[in-house]
């Protein structure tokens, strides 16, 4: 391998750090609150409306529904608008986070609904309001399940970036695709995709290991 | 004394496909302050969703429940919040946060109050030395026992100096020993704090051992309503007999006899009874079952006899009872 490739790699490994992170933030910043409204209007729960739940649900579910790639290309003149360029590692970042948004937001809810209702009763019958009930029963209690929902989100969020590299992000996918596939060096491939292998079990293991370490069950 | 509660006539259904269900039909009742009120009846009776709307948690359908001659149906979610830091409750399931330690379990309904963290941090604490849990404070209710936990439940439900603790079937889910321990303790706390207290149970000697009066629901209804003791010795209802009677006597050697319930209280208890009946009459009965039980600290003492067949021998054998002062009553 030339150094010039494996200088790529490195660079690409960063880009991906960067794209992962980035986007696996900016989706819980909107998709955790969309949890918690999923989950709190749905049937028999603190806020149930039958109205926001049906809407939001159905967005999710569309959304949810997209292939990633096709989302990718759909994207381009919201990420232009946003970043003011659709190629690159910062650019791809917007159709990541808009991806793992519906995504978080189901796993969230999941989480929230393995939560025991009658903490949830004891809450209301010691005068917490639905919001108070939210912050410091519910969220809490969930708390291992979340952080284990995470890490999942993390590498989904992480397999998707290298998919990104096909409309010109950044990242060790982009490596993969342009090296390995289309100048045939299998070398470059089985690295990149070693390395993505590499990335998502450190992924698991720190997810899996916060989520004992915050679990008094 | 006031009362602190008063239920009337409340309705409850329930609609669910279509289908309508009524938990609760037309009851009427009301505790007073300082007592311990049992309200008990067989699973399904409706007696949970009669707690519940004790603190709305479950909205009456029809009738109004009157807290210190407050309507909770007439409450903004606000007023009602602020109504409800007077309503404790301890559940069948603890219902604590596992994510929280003791200590921060306890101080829960002070921080929805709004009470000061040092302020608050004290107050839990000396919550959990009223339960006898002061060196749990940093633990995690996962790491307690069923006994422990409900002790941080009603450390926790006292916190907010409540008016009236409400008890779901709070011991249902402890052996024996350990639900003897957590009514010893209501009942401490009933004393010493002059807290009312309602429990739900569907055990008789949950009610025996600490309410003052009973409330017997049955299949929505309210079937009686009365002291304990009263309710216990001389119960009118279908429901109350069920609950009173002795589930499983044995079955009378001859169909054709007699059988009735001999119930005595502390006052007659240490008088040999059987034995003075043999010597003054020389009739004989044939005992099928027999228990003595604390009542509200009195010793309550009942028995199942078989009578002989001939009915003047049975005049006389309940004649003698009656005369003695037993209470004496048909079974069957």
């Amino acid at each position: 391998m030339s150094e010039y490739i494996r200088d790529a790699i490195l660079a690409g490994i960063w880009e991906t750090f960067v794209m992962t992170l980035f986007a696996s933030l900016f989706s819980y910043i909107i998709g955790l609150p969309l949890g918690v409204l999923l989950y709190s209007t749905s049937k028999g729960r603190l806020l149930e409306n039958k109205v926001v739940n049906g809407i939001i649900g159905f967005i999710v579910n569309v959304a949810r529904s997209l292939p990633f790639l096709i989302l990718l290309v759909l994207l381009i003149p919201f990420t232009r608008f946003v970043v003011g360029s659709s190629i690159g590692t910062v650019a791809s970042i917007v159709p990541l986070t808009v991806g793992a948004i519906p995504i978080v937001a189901r796993m969230v809810e999941s989480s929230l609904n393995e939560v025991n209702p009658g903490i949830i009763e004891a809450a209301t019958s010691m005068g917490a309001s639905p919001l108070y009930t939210i912050l410091h029963f519910i969220i809490p209690e969930a708390t291992p399940s979340l952080l284990q929902g995470g890490a999942i989100n993390v590498a989904t969020v992480l397999g998707y970036s290298a998919m990104a590299g096909v409309i010109g992000g950044g990242g060790l996918g982009a490596i993969a695709l342009q090296y390995g596939y289309y100048r045939y060096q299998e070398d470059v491939l089985w690295t990149t995709v070693a390395l993505l292998v590499i990335m998502v079990m450190l992924i698991q293991e720190i997810g899996i290991r916060l989520s004992k370490k915050t679990r008094k069950t | 004394m006031s009362n602190v509660f008063e239920i009337k006539n409340v309705y409850k259904t329930y609609k669910n496909d279509g289908k309508e269900f009524t938990a609760l039909k037309d009851v009427s009742l009301e505790v007073t302050e300082g007592e311990i009120f049992g309200i008990i009846g067989m699973s399904g009776a409706g007696k949970s969703t009669l707690v519940r709307t004790l603190n709305r948690l479950e909205e009456v359908t029809g009738g109004s429940v009157l807290f210190y001659d407050k309507d909770l149906a007439s409450l903004k979610a606000a007023e009602l919040r602020e109504v409800r830091h007077s309503i404790s409750m301890i559940f069948q399931g603890f219902n604590l946060v596992n994510q929280r330690t003791v200590l921060s379990n306890v101080e829960q309904p002070l921080k929805i109050a709004g009470v000061p963290r040092r302020e608050r941090r004290e107050k839990a604490l000396q919550m959990l030395e009223i339960v006898g849990l002061q060196d749990k404070k940093d633990v995690f209710p996962a790491r307690l026992s069923g006994g422990q936990k409900q002790r941080v439940a009603i450390a926790r439900a006292l916190a907010a100096d409540p008016k009236v603790l409400l008890c779901d079937e709070a011991t249902s889910a402890l052996d024996p020993k350990i639900t003897g321990e957590i009514l010893d303790l209501l009942k401490k706390i009933n004393i010493e704090r002059k807290l009312t207290i309602v429990i739900i149970t569907h055990e008789m000697s949950v009610v025996e051992k600490i309410c003052d009066r009973v409330a017997i629901i049955d299949d929505g209804v309210l079937a009686e309503v009365g002291d304990v003791r009263d309710v216990f010795s001389n119960p009118k209802s279908k429901a109350a007999k069920k609950l009173v009677f002795p589930s499983n006597p044995f079955d009378p050697s001859d169909h054709g006899g007699k059988v009735i319930r001999l119930v005595f209280d502390g006052t007659h208890s240490s008088e040999p009874f059987i034995a003075n009946l043999v010597e003054e009459t020389g009739l004989k009965v044939n005992i099928l079952s027999a228990n003595t039980r604390s009542v509200g600290g009195i010793g309550f003492g009942q028995m199942i006899v078989e009578l002989p067949k001939s009915e003047e021998d049975q005049k006389k054998i309940i004649d003698f009872f009656t005369r003695g002062g037993l209470s004496v009553s048909e079974v069957g």
